[in-house]
């Protein structure tokens, strides 16, 4: 089987945007175009990766309009809904449809629209992916992290503000980010004081809502090799389940297809935790940075929090996470986030992250979707 | 009125039910956790919630010991007034939220359950 490259990137500015989903996907979809040197003629598969287009928005069918409106008719269709995971679960699809030779260039775009809906319409949208018995109650993902955050808290020892150092840190590292949401510091006072969302949690230990797109342009080895000197190779893919429903999770403080996808990728790209340069992780809230880095190998189970404390995850340390400003600082665009962290590596990689540059040959990126529901794991590196 | 968790062929209980249980084991009966108390394993109080949630929404995570088989629960709490081990009861409520009010087809599902009340 002939390695899988990367040759393009592309993302738009995230935050409030005027254009709707339509817009936005052909924003990026055109920039990957020019990024990667690739015509759309050329382009067999485009993937779109999205949540919930048509809840927002009432727009469906945005894989075919997005065909016509970057001329890229009449390659093959397809959008991808993973919930939050939507992005990574592209970057699967895109893989699969070059390893398995079905295409020679696939684009994929991962998109949402939200901003124009108030919190607490956004907020139902999301939670819709829950239960029954879960959705009766008014559970929302924030209150999952709230209950999960309280649990880690009190069995672990740990203490309220290493949480806050994870906002503080993605908040550093978005001020480097020209396309973040925020690009703004925050300091562990502003973060600690700012109001309760979901007790323990505060308003700073949240991402935001966020419209943006971004996109990857993906083909054999052998053809990238006819556009870049240099590109990235994904060494390592794989995506698993958890329960749907939460509270029947033998131990709430871990997320079993962290680990699942995690092993799968370590697996296939011959790589373990100790060779990851730069990581992207899915910090929707703040305690799933905990949860991933431990489930992913990067810290022993409940000692994730130690790391933050000693700042080996800032961009100056041991393992630098999020270097992108992570959701949190970036936003989080539903369907594009899995993508826009893709982007992030692949930037880290071919030495193009500007002021968030760190010295990276391997990458992962690990993008969750519900509360751990479904959960994506790419391992990328760069390739000469 | 009963908050009915799902028994399967090896003795396992969830709540909610499903068809298969762990190992693909079939469903042999339901047991009424509203018979029982149970422990917070954790909490929250939610203050951001969606359209026809009560706000602030206080919520947990509880666990019911059935005769020495585990199961959890999650749901809406009485009260902000509890701590991590706690014990409480469930109360049956006739609407939890108000159906219709969010994106969830109203009659897709039902909307009545129970609360979490301290003992």
């Amino acid at each position: 089987m002939e390695r899988v490259a990367v040759i393009g990137s592309s993302m738009t500015q995230f935050g409030q945007r005027d254009g709707w989903i339509l817009d936005l996907l052909a924003e990026a979809g055109l920039a990957c175009l020019d990024d990667a040197g690739v015509d759309a003629a050329d382009v067999d598969h485009l993937y779109v990766s999205n949540m919930a287009s048509g809840e927002f928005e009432g727009q469906t069918g945005i894989m075919n309009a997005l065909a016509q409106d970057i001329d890229a008719t009449p390659a093959y269709t397809q959008r991808i809904d993973q919930t939050s995971s939507s992005g990574g679960a592209g970057i699967y699809a895109a893989w699969q449809s070059i390893a398995s030779g079905a295409s020679d260039m696939t684009l994929l775009v991962g998109g949402e629209k939200m901003t124009h809906r108030t919190t607490g319409e956004s907020t139902d949208v999301i939670a819709s992916l829950t239960h029954p018995v879960e959705y009766k109650q008014g559970v929302t993902l924030p209150s999952f992290a709230g209950l999960t955050a309280r649990h880690y808290l009190e069995r672990f020892d740990a203490p309220r503000e290493s949480l806050a150092k994870v906002a503080v840190k993605n908040h550093a590292n978005g001020v480097h980010n020209p396309h973040a949401q925020f690009q703004k510091e925050v300091d562990l006072e502003t973060v600690l004081e700012s109001p309760i969302v979901a007790d323990p949690l505060r308003l700073y230990d949240f991402c935001p809502i966020t419209d943006g797109s971004a996109a990857l342009m993906l083909c054999p080895e052998s053809v990238a090799q006819e556009y870049a000197d240099e590109y990235a190779v994904i060494t390592g893919i794989d995506g698993a389940t958890d329960t749907h429903v939460v509270h029947e999770r033998e131990d709430p403080t871990v997320m079993g297809g962290v680990v699942e996808s995690g092993e799968g990728a370590y697996e296939m790209s011959g790589r373990g935790p100790d060779d990851i340069d730069v990581a992207e992780l899915h910090d929707m809230f703040t305690i799933l940075e905990f949860l991933q880095m431990e489930g992913l190998g990067f810290a022993e189970h409940g000692e994730a929090w130690k790391l933050v404390e000693e700042g080996e995850t800032e961009r100056d340390g041991e393992l630098p996470i999020n270097t992108s400003g992570g959701l949190k600082s970036k936003g989080h665009p539903l369907g594009t986030s899995g993508v826009a962290q893709g982007v992030e590596i692949y930037e880290q990689l071919m030495d193009e992250a500007g002021d968030r540059q760190v010295e990276a040959e391997v990458g992962l990126c690990c993008n969750v979707g519900g509360f751990g529901n479904c959960v994506i794991t790419t391992i990328m590196e760069a390739a000469q | 009125m009963t908050m009915e968790a799902t028994r399967y062929e090896d003795g396992t209980i969830s709540y909610p039910g499903h068809p298969r249980g762990p190992g693909g084991t079939e469903p042999v009966e339901t047991v009424d956790l509203s018979e029982y108390t149970a422990e917070v394993i954790t909490w929250t109080t939610s203050m951001a919630t969606p359209p026809g949630v009560r706000e602030p929404n206080h919520l947990a995570i509880v666990e019911f010991d059935v005769k020495g088989e585990i199961v959890r629960a999650l749901g809406q709490l009485t009260t902000g007034d509890v701590e991590t081990g706690d014990e409480v009861q469930p109360v049956h409520v006739d609407e939890l939220r108000e159906p219709g009010a969010g994106i969830r087809e109203p009659e897709s599902q039902e909307w009545d359950g129970y609360r979490f009340e301290p003992v």
